[in-house]
């Protein structure tokens, strides 16, 4: 198959094909960036979502947890846990949130273990706003189930 | 050894190895938290084991192709390399970053560490890969600089060649896109979309460039085949993997916030991003069976191939199965991903390393035609354990994987996740005795460093 190939035209298709790939890319990166405000709506994402995410970097959450599909496989997928834990009631869903947090680390003997973090009840009020938006995010129909 | 400096090049290897252990040693004791919550905690959190495992990961693989580069260069361009005191001087200067980075990670709360390293100031830490303090991520940007600024130096001063071209090419790719590790947007999905750019852009574009390079390096040396006609193979490999790799992207925006369009473009273009892996067999297999000489390291030409085999299971194969929109819906997060991850990272990279190791460890250390019989047979029994060790370990993990999504996501009787993954716990004890085979493979790789040479 390669003996028809010379070495010019491999050197044609990696330059050609790559620049012709990246420009495509670039293009398309333009038209998601225009679109993600709307997809995730961005007009929701008040003050308290943006300290929810950063409390979720700063406690390294993605480390056990998937959020939309990505993170660790140690725990469960928290972009629906407003649905399934909260029954999509903010009342509801904050107030599981704030027994939840407290309760850790759970006693039962070897399961997995998520840590205490030690989070005011104003910051876990922010998690769980910043949980609650991201279970609004347009995923193209992720996750299939309630269960994540 | 043709060059003086190419020697420096050789704690660059031993340190890649040594983390490598580390980076399998965490490995194994996260096999063992997931089946026993209990082991390990609180001293240290599932979440401390990951990130240690996969920073060692990437930062081994930055030492591995550090050093490979600074092998390879000065027979490539001919001439010793611009620096080689820079070279010893961003040895040590990584070296006690990724040392510091590691223990901070072990023995200071993450929350404090975010803390103590100014991440106030520009918030980057906490995404998944890109874990390191601000400091760590700054020294990392000059370390590589300085790496690629030397790199680039002795090639301008010296013969140019394709390899050097396609390998600096790759180096430059991974220092522009790690840039993105900086940027941290406040909405997440915009934050996760610029994420991927360092992640994938990374291991799925420019690291196979890197790749490419060191591969058509150690099948010239070791087999003799015609430089021209090993370019010309290189050429069309990296063609395939930019033009499938750069879309391919594409395949991580299916569910996270992206538009519709990326289903079909993501689809479609990692549907051939398997291609450049085959091509890759294609390529060790030939020039393997062309060749005009018979090195007597002959383990070298070993690793050349299995890496290429690897790969192609690992990246091609294992990424194949998930990467269809539709099916991606079913496995997107779950343990297939993780299946993937490893097979993938084992036999491109690590793999790759071992192929540079050890067809320049025995010329470094006064054996240029290899280790002996002995050294190698040993060498031999390393690399079925590692290679079978890690194929178990992945179908145990698909295994998982495939029983995850039937609890979870397929039918009518759903169980959560906690429960599905107590139904899992017989696989993951197999995938706990895989990992220990790796580990034992790994261990007896090291021996074989050791084995005298018989008539010496």
């Amino acid at each position: 198959m390669t003996e028809r190939i010379t070495k010019s035209m491999a050197k044609n298709i990696y330059y050609g094909g790559g620049t012709f790939a990246l420009l495509i890319f670039i293009a398309l990166v333009f038209d998601t960036v225009k679109q993600i405000p709307e997809r995730s709506n961005e007009v929701k994402m008040s003050a308290s979502v943006v300290l929810g995410k950063k409390l979720w970097e700063k406690n390294n959450c993605v480390g056990c947890h998937t959020l939309i599909g990505e993170g660790a496989y140690y725990a469960p997928e928290l972009m629906n846990v407003f649905q399934r834990r909260g029954a999509s009631n903010e009342e509801g869903f904050k107030a599981y949130m704030q027994g939840w947090m407290a309760a850790q680390p759970l006693s039962t003997p070897n399961r997995r273990k998520m840590p205490q973090f030690h989070l005011t009840n104003e910051e876990v009020d922010h998690l769980s706003d910043f949980l609650i938006w991201t279970s609004q995010v347009n995923a193209n129909d992720w996750p299939p189930t309630i269960e994540g | 050894m043709k060059y003086t400096s190419q020697a420096v090049a050789k704690p660059y290897f031993i340190f890649a190895l040594i983390l490598l252990a580390g980076e399998i040693l965490f490995g194994l004791l996260m096999a063992i938290q997931y089946l026993y919550g209990d082991f390990l905690f609180p001293l240290i959190p599932f979440n401390v084991l990951r990130m240690v495992h996969t920073n060692l990961l990437i930062v081994l693989i930055l030492f591995g192709f550090m050093g490979a580069t600074y092998y390879l260069i000065p027979e490539e361009a001919e001439r010793e390399l611009w620096s080689p005191k820079l070279a010893i001087v961003t040895f040590w200067v990584f070296a006690a970053a990724g040392v510091a980075t590691i223990l901070g990670y072990l023995f200071v709360p993450y929350a404090e560490l975010t803390e103590l390293t100014f991440n106030n100031l520009l918030p980057t830490m906490g995404r998944e890969f890109l874990e390191q303090p601000l400091p760590t991520k700054v020294g990392i940007v000059l370390v590589v600089v300085s790496y690629i600024f030397n790199t680039a130096m002795t090639v301008l001063l010296g013969r140019r060649t394709v390899i050097t071209t396609v390998l600096i090419t790759g180096l430059l790719g991974l220092a522009v896109f790690f840039l993105f590790a900086f940027y941290v947007p406040d909405n997440l999905i915009m934050d996760k979309f610029f994420w991927w750019f360092t992640v994938h852009l990374w291991v799925e574009a420019t690291w196979e460039l890197i790749m490419g390079a060191i591969l058509a390096f150690v099948l010239i040396k070791v087999t003799g085949v015609d430089r021209e006609h090993i370019d010309k193979w290189l050429y069309l490999i990296i063609a395939m993997t930019m033009v499938s790799g750069i879309l391919g992207t594409g395949h991580h925006f299916f569910y996270m916030g992206a538009p519709e369009y990326w289903l079909w473009i993501g689809s479609i273009s990692s549907a051939v991003e398997p291609l450049p892996f085959l091509l890759m067999v294609l390529f060790a297999f030939t020039m393997a069976r062309e060749r005009k000489i018979k090195h007597d390291n002959e383990m070298a030409l070993t690793w050349a191939k299995g890496t290429a085999v690897m790969a192609f299971l690992g990246a091609g194969v294992w990424g194949f199965f998930h990467t269809l929109a539709p099916v991606n819906m079913f496995t997107h997060g779950t343990q297939l991903t993780a299946a993937h991850g490893h097979l993938s990272f084992y036999g491109a990279y690590i793999m790759i390393i071992f192929t540079v190791i050890s067809y320049a460890m025995p010329i470094l250390r006064g054996r240029p035609h290899g280790n002996c019989a002995k050294a190698q047979k040993v060498e031999l029994s390393a690399f079925w354990m590692l290679n079978i060790g890690m194929l178990g370990l992945t179908l145990a993990l698909s295994a998982a994987g495939i029983v995850q999504i039937l609890d979870q996501r397929v039918g009518t009787d759903l169980i959560g996740f906690m429960e599905s993954q107590e139904s899992i716990a017989g696989i993951y004890m197999v995938r706990a005795g895989f990992g220990v085979l790796v580990f034992s493979g790994l261990l007896t790789y090291f021996y074989s460093f050791f084995v005298k040479e018989e008539n010496a």
